[in-house]
């Protein structure tokens, strides 16, 4: 067993979570794939959208992942890092509005 | 960045025993990762063989004006290897016969060869069907001596294939030096003005990408897309295709992944791209390789590794098309950079 939560050489296992469950696991990666292709948006929109998320949701799998995937499409540090900044921004955009229901409660309690 | 080659550092990865060690130990050895030449049994691949001979590659020389990071040359300025005019006619007397449509010349900087422009005047007479230059585009801007080879390249209807790394300044200086990135600006427009690159013009300029760290490269036609854009909108430059290139594990680029403790995740990174529609087209099954000392190889990556053919005939002195198509190409897992995603050659995609 690893003596740590996160180990990088997991990332390159993630396949094998189908092996425990084949269907399931098939089913989420013939999905995943799908997602990523160009379609409405181009994979290299979608790669900018992941890499927002993945640091949103504060996965270093994905962040490894999708930083090599914007390196692959050629994509720059500065767009990445406008990406970044425009997952944290809505992330703390979603605390902040908050502070609305903060305000209600605060005046309905109050005289 | 260094300015030395490895071979003037005397860095151990400059022999090719050490390379080939590297790559056939470590991850391969102990089973994790399966050898290129399993992989390829399964397809009923092994050995690999030659189909047709179609390109003829030379490599007039190790010296550069570059020394790029990522280079499998170990090219330089401090490298001495340059082709001489006896070899340059043993070659001229091979591209007069052969059947091969395609005779590339590669180097270090070709143009650097003091008889660069002797050999392509005589080889352009031999009336092959296209006939590259691998320019490495800065040499254009690098002395005075070499300001007017857009014209040059044009009066011998040369194809042009030169390397950029990426569409910004910041990438490319990263990869290849300081500077680098303006001088390319500058030798594509001046190509631009002679007609090469230019929509219907038969001066062809193609530009190799490869990427500048320990990744493979994107989709070559996305990739291509975005060039196209960028260099127009930013520069006015124009140009025909892309071509991505994946970085092999050899020399230089060897050195940095060790370095910079990237090798094992590169190594599976390639192997877990690997596309077995790619092998039959990989680039030694239609080439032969010859070096600046007239040897024979299967590609350009064996020649820097110093894996000769596997043939009677070795020297370009004793070439024969028939004996050399019916050989063996010696591979290691160096090859996987040919096979991973959509096929890496020297012209690009292959599957
Ligand atoms: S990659 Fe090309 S330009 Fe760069 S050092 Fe090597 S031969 Fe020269
Ligand atoms: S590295 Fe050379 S020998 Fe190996 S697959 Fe590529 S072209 Fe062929």
């Amino acid at each position: 067993m690893a003596n740590s939560y996160y180990d990088p050489a997991d990332l390159r296992k993630f396949g094998k979570i189908t092996e425990w469950s084949e269907e399931l696991g098939e089913k989420f990666f013939d999905y995943y794939g799908k997602v990523f292709e160009e379609g409405a948006l181009t994979a290299r929109e979608k790669s900018l959208i992941a890499l927002a998320v993945a640091h949103v949701i504060k996965c270093p799998y994905c962040i490894d992942s999708y930083t090599k995937d914007g390196l692959q499409r050629g994509i720059t540090k500065e767009e990445m890092m406008e990406a970044v900044h425009a997952g944290a921004a809505i992330e703390s955009g979603a605390t902040l509005v908050h502070g609305v229901q903060m305000m209600n409660k605060y005046n309905k309690l109050s005289m | 960045m260094a300015t030395k080659s490895l071979k003037a550092q005397q860095n151990e990865l400059a022999t090719s025993n050490k390379q080939l060690e590297i790559l056939n130990g470590g991850l391969f050895a102990n089973g994790e990762l399966p050898y290129f030449k399993d992989k390829i049994a399964e397809i009923g691949h092994f050995p690999l063989r030659p189909t047709r001979l179609e390109i003829l590659q030379i490599n007039v020389g190790y010296m550069c004006n570059q020394v790029c990071a990522h280079c499998h040359v170990d090219a330089g300025p401090d490298r001495k290897e340059i082709m001489t005019k006896e070899t340059m006619m043993q070659c001229l007397e091979v591209i007069k016969n052969t059947k091969a449509h395609t005779l590339d010349l590669t180097g270090g900087a070709p143009e650097m060869n003091p008889n660069f422009r002797w050999f392509v005047e005589e080889a352009s007479k031999a009336g092959i069907k296209d006939f590259i230059v691998r320019s490495n585009l800065t040499i254009i801007r690098a002395n005075k001596k070499y300001y007017d080879l857009p014209g040059f390249f044009k009066k011998h209807n040369v194809h042009v294939i030169s390397s950029m790394p990426h569409y910004t300044k910041g990438k490319t200086d990263k990869q290849r030096g300081d500077g680098v990135f303006d001088k390319s600006i500058k030798a594509l427009q001046e190509l631009n003005a002679v007609g090469y690159g230019m929509p219907n013009s038969n001066l062809k300029l193609d530009l190799v990408y490869n990427p500048s760290g320990a990744y493979l490269p994107g989709d070559q036609g996305a990739m291509e897309r975005d060039f196209k854009k960028r260099l127009k909108e930013d520069f006015n430059i124009q140009f025909h295709n892309l071509f991505a290139i994946t970085n092999l594990p050899i020399a230089r680029f060897l050195d940095y992944l060790i370095a910079s403790e990237n090798y094992e995740d590169y190594m599976y990174a390639l192997v877990e791209a690997y596309n077995s529609s790619a092998v039959a087209n990989v680039m030694c099954t239609n080439t032969i390789s010859v070096s600046w000392d007239g040897w024979l190889y299967d590609c350009d990556f064996n020649q820097m590794l110093d894996l000769k053919v596997a043939s009677k005939v070795k020297h370009i002195k004793d070439y024969n098309e028939d004996v050399l198509t019916d050989r063996n190409i010696i591979i290691s897992q160096h090859c996987y950079g040919c096979t991973a995603g959509a096929g890496s050659s020297c012209q690009g995609s292959v599957a």
